[in-house]
């Protein structure tokens, strides 16, 4: 069985400070990390493997410098790491990341299953997994916390807000996975230092992925980035007075307005 | 590359540098200068007083999607056990104001199984049309089949924009449905608004952890498609007197279309996780009062969702085990709500809390330090404060609010 993780390099934004007179982002120091639930997908990868052998791919889009990432994924077991780099990649949304994706994977021959992490660290927006499940036009699962494989037939449980669902679905299909499917592995000191043997990495170019310049990228994104701004810094904070249930009623109003209950 | 820098322009003011989150830009030599890093993300042509980043073309369309073929707000409009979710009404009354700025029509979409009472409370809200699929293949959200219904009506009434709750069905279903549509999607937004010149959805979420907000635009393409963010708008008051249409709408989907069979659907709290990955933390200090009040804090932590924290005093007054501790000695938390009961705010305890989203301070002494860091404070005693919040949630605030 060969299963594919998508996977991405973002900055560790725990560690991301805003400088308080400029208001800008202080990024000095602040380590390039493969997104932590990724590392979640990557381990339930490797467990499946584990138990049903088979090989593990692992496949990023991203500058260079993403190399790093995926040779870390190396070491922790996957067989092969593809990078699709090319300047004509950048500035990708969603939907061109997806596409992007989605192509290189048909290039590889297609897999049995995909593994994502929920989201990432950097973006948080939870959709290049189920946009790239249409576009290799497999089903998918979202908030996947635990799979089980019998006979090419996956049941998931699925995070619900109040609960969680359990699935059935025939392979391929595609999962996005939750910090708490399982807890990512360390990898050995001799797999770090021969994660950097030749044949472990391969970079892809726009002409090697085989898509146009207007489907990726900028260029193939329909959504831009119109302004960035800091968050309304803290203000004082509100002393509410009264008796003890009016305080607790004004209380609950204010964390329901900011959707806390 | 796209990203440009037109050297004419440029005065070497570093603004550009500064706004960049890759480090992707710097100056030399008095201009300024894209390093292999950039991402294009398009932070910093904003940034630039005298225009000098220039991003090239935007992206093209499909030539027959002209834009104004388009008109009209959609809403998903995500029930659950037969009941409209919060935040569905939320996007309706959103929709609503959008609506009359650009002179259109609101419409809902009701899927499920039962649903038709629904109809109703929607219009009440502010739908002017409801499409009412109403069937026992849709009784539960699945991708494929509820995926197939939204592209096929999208496809039909063109609407200009089309909004989700950012739940975890929105979640799944609209990134499905955008893919299929080949059109932009923005996750999560906590804030919409319409620049009515150029008829653009302005689209406004939090990115890098909340460090920074950026506002989002889908120019080329419709619809324009957006995940909100459940709470963070206005719920309308329903007017039961309120006319609109109701369009019965045929149910196309087959076995075949189901990719995926949901086998059971279990209902539960969300189980205790430890305090580093709490959402939500109830916190108690040396004014608790003793190791048989914390029973109180952790019966509002279980109402919220969420867990118990505590600072060294209990800890050390062995009222509370060393791993619930909160602070220099203890763990460095994040949640998006802190309630520090009876914990006077000490710095070390301060350094393992102060990054939370919203600080709730309970405390009988009103110069506390606690509350100088605290969103809203409550001058009180812990042991009145939290039964009367427990007793005030159980009675009105249990409704959930997705």
């Amino acid at each position: 069985m060969r299963i594919v993780v998508p996977l991405k390099q973002v900055p560790d934004t725990n560690n991301v400070r805003i400088d308080p007179k400029r208001g800008t982002l202080i990024r000095e120091g602040v380590p390039s990390i493969i997104n932590p639930e990724d590392k979640n997908a990557l381990e339930l990868a490797l467990s499946v493997k584990a138990a049903r052998g088979g090989e593990v791919i692992v496949i990023s889009m991203g500058p260079p410098q993403a190399e790093e990432a995926l040779r870390e994924a190396v070491a922790m077991g996957a067989d092969k790491a593809i990078l699709l780099t090319d300047r004509a990649f950048a500035g990708a949304d969603t939907l061109a990341t997806a596409t992007t994706l989605g192509t290189a994977i048909r290039k590889l021959g297609g897999c049995q299953l995909i593994l994502c992490g929920r989201q990432a660290i950097d973006g948080d927006t939870a959709q290049v997994g189920p946009q790239l499940a249409e576009n290799l036009g497999v089903p998918q699962v979202t908030y996947v916390r635990r799979l089980d494989l019998e006979d090419g037939v996956a049941t998931v449980e699925r995070e619900l807000e109040d609960g969680h669902e359990v699935i059935q679905v025939k392979l391929p299909a595609l999962f996005t996975v939750t910090k708490e499917a399982n807890k990512p592995r360390y990898p050995h000191a001799r797999a770090i230092m021969s994660c950097y043997g030749p044949g472990k990495l391969e970079c892809w170019s726009l002409a090697d992925v085989g898509l146009s310049e207007e489907t990726v990228g900028l260029n193939g994104s329909p959504t831009k980035v119109k302004r960035t701004f800091s968050p309304q810094p803290k203000g004082q904070g509100e002393m509410l007075s009264g008796t003890k249930q009016e305080v607790v009623k004004a209380l609950c109003r204010r964390l329901r307005g900011r959707s806390l209950l | 590359m796209n990203l440009k820098v037109i050297l004419d322009k440029c005065d070497g003011c570093g603004l550009c540098a500064q706004s960049c989150p890759f480090g992707g830009i710097v100056v030399e030599g008095g201009k300024a200068k894209v390093l292999d890093v950039c991402t294009e993300c398009g932070i910093c042509p904003e940034s630039c007083p005298t225009k000098a980043l220039d991003m090239g073309g935007v992206a093209v369309g499909p030539a027959e999607q002209g834009t104004a073929a388009y008109r009209h707000i959609l809403i998903f409009a995500e029930q659950r056990d037969l009941k409209l979710t919060r935040v569905a009404k939320q996007l309706v009354g959103k929709a609503r104001d959008l609506a009359n700025l650009l002179g259109v029509k609101v419409k809902a979409a009701l899927l499920g199984k039962g649903v038709e009472p629904l109809a109703q409370e929607l219009v009440a809200v502010g739908a002017d049309v409801v499409f009412l699929y109403d069937d026992p293949k849709l009784a539960n959200y699945q991708t494929d089949a509820y995926t197939k219904v939204m592209f096929e009506l999208i496809n039909a009434e063109k609407p200009e924009i089309v909004l989700f709750g950012a739940t975890h069905i929105g979640r799944d279903l609209a990134p499905r449905l955008a893919q299929r549509l080949a059109t932009g999607l923005t996750a999560d937004c906590t804030e919409l608004e319409i620049d009515e010149g150029e008829r653009l959805l302005l689209q406004t979420r939090p990115a890098f952890g909340g460090n920074i907000m950026a506002t989002i635009t889908c120019p080329e393409h419709r619809p324009q498609m957006a995940t909100v963010r459940p709470g963070v708008l206005r719920e309308p008051d329903p007017d039961p007197s309120r006319r609109g249409e109701v369009v019965v709408k045929a149910v196309k989907v087959t076995d075949a279309d189901f990719g995926t069979v949901v086998l059971q659907i279990i209902k539960a709290a969300k189980q205790a996780v430890n305090l580093e990955d709490a959402e939500i933390i109830v916190s108690g200090g040396r004014g608790v009062g003793g190791p048989d009040k914390f029973p109180l804090l952790e019966e509002l932590a279980g109402l919220l969702g969420g867990v118990v924290g505590a600072s060294r005093a209990a800890v050390d007054s062995g009222w509370i085990s060393h791993d619930h501790q909160v602070g220099q000695t203890g763990k460095t938390v994040r949640p998006k709500l802190y309630i520090a009961c009876g914990i006077s705010g000490a710095v070390q305890h301060q350094a393992g809390m102060k990054d939370a989203s919203c600080i709730v301070a309970i405390n009988k002494d009103p110069l506390a330090p606690i509350f100088q860091l605290a969103d809203y404070g409550i001058v009180g005693d812990v042991k009145e404060i939290v039964p009367a919040m427990v007793a005030e949630i159980k009675a009105n605030w249990m409704e959930g609010k997705l």
